[in-house]
């Protein structure tokens, strides 16, 4: 997907200046609330028209102020996913579903429903009213209705703000697996580091109506490590757990880590910020921080104010965050071997209660 | 108390009559404007909205006094019908358009409140899925208005069974042909003897408003538990 934005759009005092261009397959746009986000976004499905500007999608002009073109969002096969569902609540998921699809032409038509009704798992919501499914059925049925209108981009606008936590890690292997299987490339909003980093290899970030950054999702949460109150949140893939006293031990990799949660699921993606990771130069002798991993030092880099230090872990990464004095005291450089002391507390199973049950 | 008469019996069909054909009539228009009102941004909108209302707040008779000079023989419109061989005055027809412009503003109301009530993401959510603007508008639109047509139209049917003013005047009060129930009591009170005869009429109509505006009160129940 190749997309060439330079569009203007005022309302009231605030301006949306969309001027730049972005290709791949899985592009993100980051930004906080009332940054011009959404208004891009309807923008480019033709729901809002640009006060001046041009749109080209794949070499299309979709929206041309001077060559006064501007196609209808029905022309543009651009689908969307919309932050709350927005089913149509007198049609049955089945219909729901069928809605694009049966307005596509003909020679568009490249998914199959019963292909697309397994990869979602809603064979057996079909009959059933929208106003009866859960949160996290609605959203599945909601991208299941965008794709199987064969559009050639998928926007989604912040599809996972409205659900909460245990809902939106459910969600997004689906919103992943689904724009690969059918090969529909994407355009994820969100203003939230963790998802840009799960769903997109190029984030664009949007600040006060303008386009500041062009980067990686990785890249823009290492960044903003000074900036953020929660700091940079690891994010750790975790096999099945097994008892280990009053706590639960985790395969990460080739080691293992001790947390006070439990999942039932055979892998789980476990949050771990950078705030709660202490360095120390030497073994200590005892400590009460029931993870205590011997690293070896990748990276040091500046992140707005503070140190962000990216450290081996027998092959796993892990990024800290300390002070300059730190880096001192410690020594800490490139190459060198340091102590990462976690406790068995400060991961987060999204989704799971610390007793160790599933939210449903 | 006395049975009901063969006039009265009348007086009742043409009441139903009446009101079923000017919520009909009604309905696309008020569908149309209500639509106009709530979805598209033009000037003039305060204009339409005051013109649309204003039947609720003149009195009917005053609005039969303007249809028939509307639709009179001498009228901008009745000269021009007289000409194809129309006479709407003094017809059972004068009294469907007087009802139908006298109920039109309930109509409109409860439409515009079922139209505001949908959420403009599910228009644009069925644009960006492939439906042009009339396909959104028989697919998403009108199936969620629903509830509010249905609420408006029996609001207006119940104001077409009373409406007396409008009428008299462009419809006249002839027995079996434009007589309706508001009309015959109006002639039985007008004549001392016929008190007990006014009083089945008016039971009769008390029932008949009673029926609409449960079935009002049901739809209108509906349309909140929808949102």
């Amino acid at each position: 997907m190749q997309i060439s934005m330079t569009a203007q759009k005022s309302f009231g005092a605030f301006t949306l200046s969309a001027e730049f261009t972005a290709s791949g397959d899985r592009v993100g746009i980051f930004g906080v609330s009332g940054s011009g986000k959404s208004t891009l976004v309807s923008m480019l499905a033709g729901l809002v028209e640009p006060d001046s500007g041009e749109i080209i999608l794949d070499g299309e002009c979709l929206f041309s102020s001077t060559s006064k073109i501007n196609l209808r969002p029905e022309q543009r096969r651009i689908g969307m996913v919309f932050q709350q569902h927005c089913l149509f609540p007198h049609l049955s998921v089945s219909n729901n579903l069928l809605y694009g699809f049966n307005r596509c032409p003909p020679q568009f038509r490249n998914i199959d429903f019963n292909m697309l009704v397994d990869v979602l798992q809603l064979k057996g919501l079909l009959d059933r009213g929208v106003t009866r499914l859960s949160g996290g059925e609605k959203q599945r049925v909601a991208l299941g209705r965008a794709i199987l209108a064969n559009p050639r981009l998928l926007l989604m606008d912040e599809p996972l703000s409205a659900l909460d936590d245990g809902l939106r890690f459910q969600i997004i292997p689906y919103l992943k697996s689904v724009s690969e299987r059918f090969g529909i490339p994407y355009l994820f909003i969100s203003h939230s580091l963790v998802e840009m980093r799960l769903m997109t290899d190029t984030a664009l970030v949007f600040e006060k109506g303008r386009l500041v950054e062009q980067t990686t999702g990785e890249q823009l949460a290492r960044n903003r490590i000074g900036k953020s109150q929660v700091g940079y949140i690891n994010l750790l893939k975790l096999g099945r757990p097994s008892p280990a006293s009053s706590l639960y031990s985790y395969p990460w990799g080739n080691s293992r880590l001790l947390l006070s949660a439990v999942s039932d699921n055979e892998e789980v993606l476990a949050e771990l910020s950078s705030k709660d990771i202490i360095l120390f130069k030497n073994h200590p002798v005892a400590i009460s921080a029931r993870n205590l991993l011997k690293c070896t030092v990748r990276s040091i880099f500046d992140s707005r104010g503070t140190n962000g230090i990216e450290l081996d872990c027998s092959g796993n990464t892990l990024i800290s965050e300390v002070a300059d004095d730190a880096i001192n005291e410690l020594e800490i450089a490139k190459g060198n071997t340091v102590y990462a002391a976690v406790k068995a507390s400060a991961f987060r199973l999204p989704g799971f209660r610390p007793s160790g049950k599933f939210i449903s | 108390m006395t049975p009901l008469s063969s006039t009265d019996l009348d007086a009742i069909r043409l009441s139903i009559q009446v009101a079923v054909a000017a919520t009909l009539l009604s309905l696309p228009f008020g569908f149309a404007v209500a639509y106009l009102i709530t979805f598209v941004r033009f000037r003039g909108k305060v204009v339409v909205e005051v013109l649309v209302n204003l039947p609720l707040t003149l009195p009917p008779v005053v609005v039969g006094y303007f249809l028939l000079l509307l639709l009179g023989r001498h009228g901008w419109l009745g000269s021009l019908l007289d000409l194809a061989g129309i006479r709407l005055i003094f017809t059972l027809k004068a009294a469907v358009i007087a009802s139908a412009v006298v109920g039109f503003p309930l109509l409109v109301r409860s439409l515009r409140i079922g139209m505001e009530a949908i959420d403009p993401q599910l228009i644009h959510a069925s644009r960006t899925l492939g439906a042009r603007w009339h396909d959104t508008l028989l697919t998403v639109i009108l199936p969620l208005s629903l509830p509010g047509l249905a609420a408006g139209s029996s609001l207006m049917f119940a104001r077409s069974l009373g409406e007396f003013g409008a009428t008299i005047i462009v419809a006249g009060n002839i027995p079996g042909i434009t007589q309706t129930i508001p009309l015959a009591i109006y002639d039985y009170a007008a004549s001392p003897s016929s008190d007990e005869m006014a009083l089945t009429l008016c039971l009769v109509s008390v029932v008949i408003s009673l029926i609409v505006l449960f079935m009002h009160e049901i739809m209108a129940k509906k349309m909140i538990r929808r949102d």
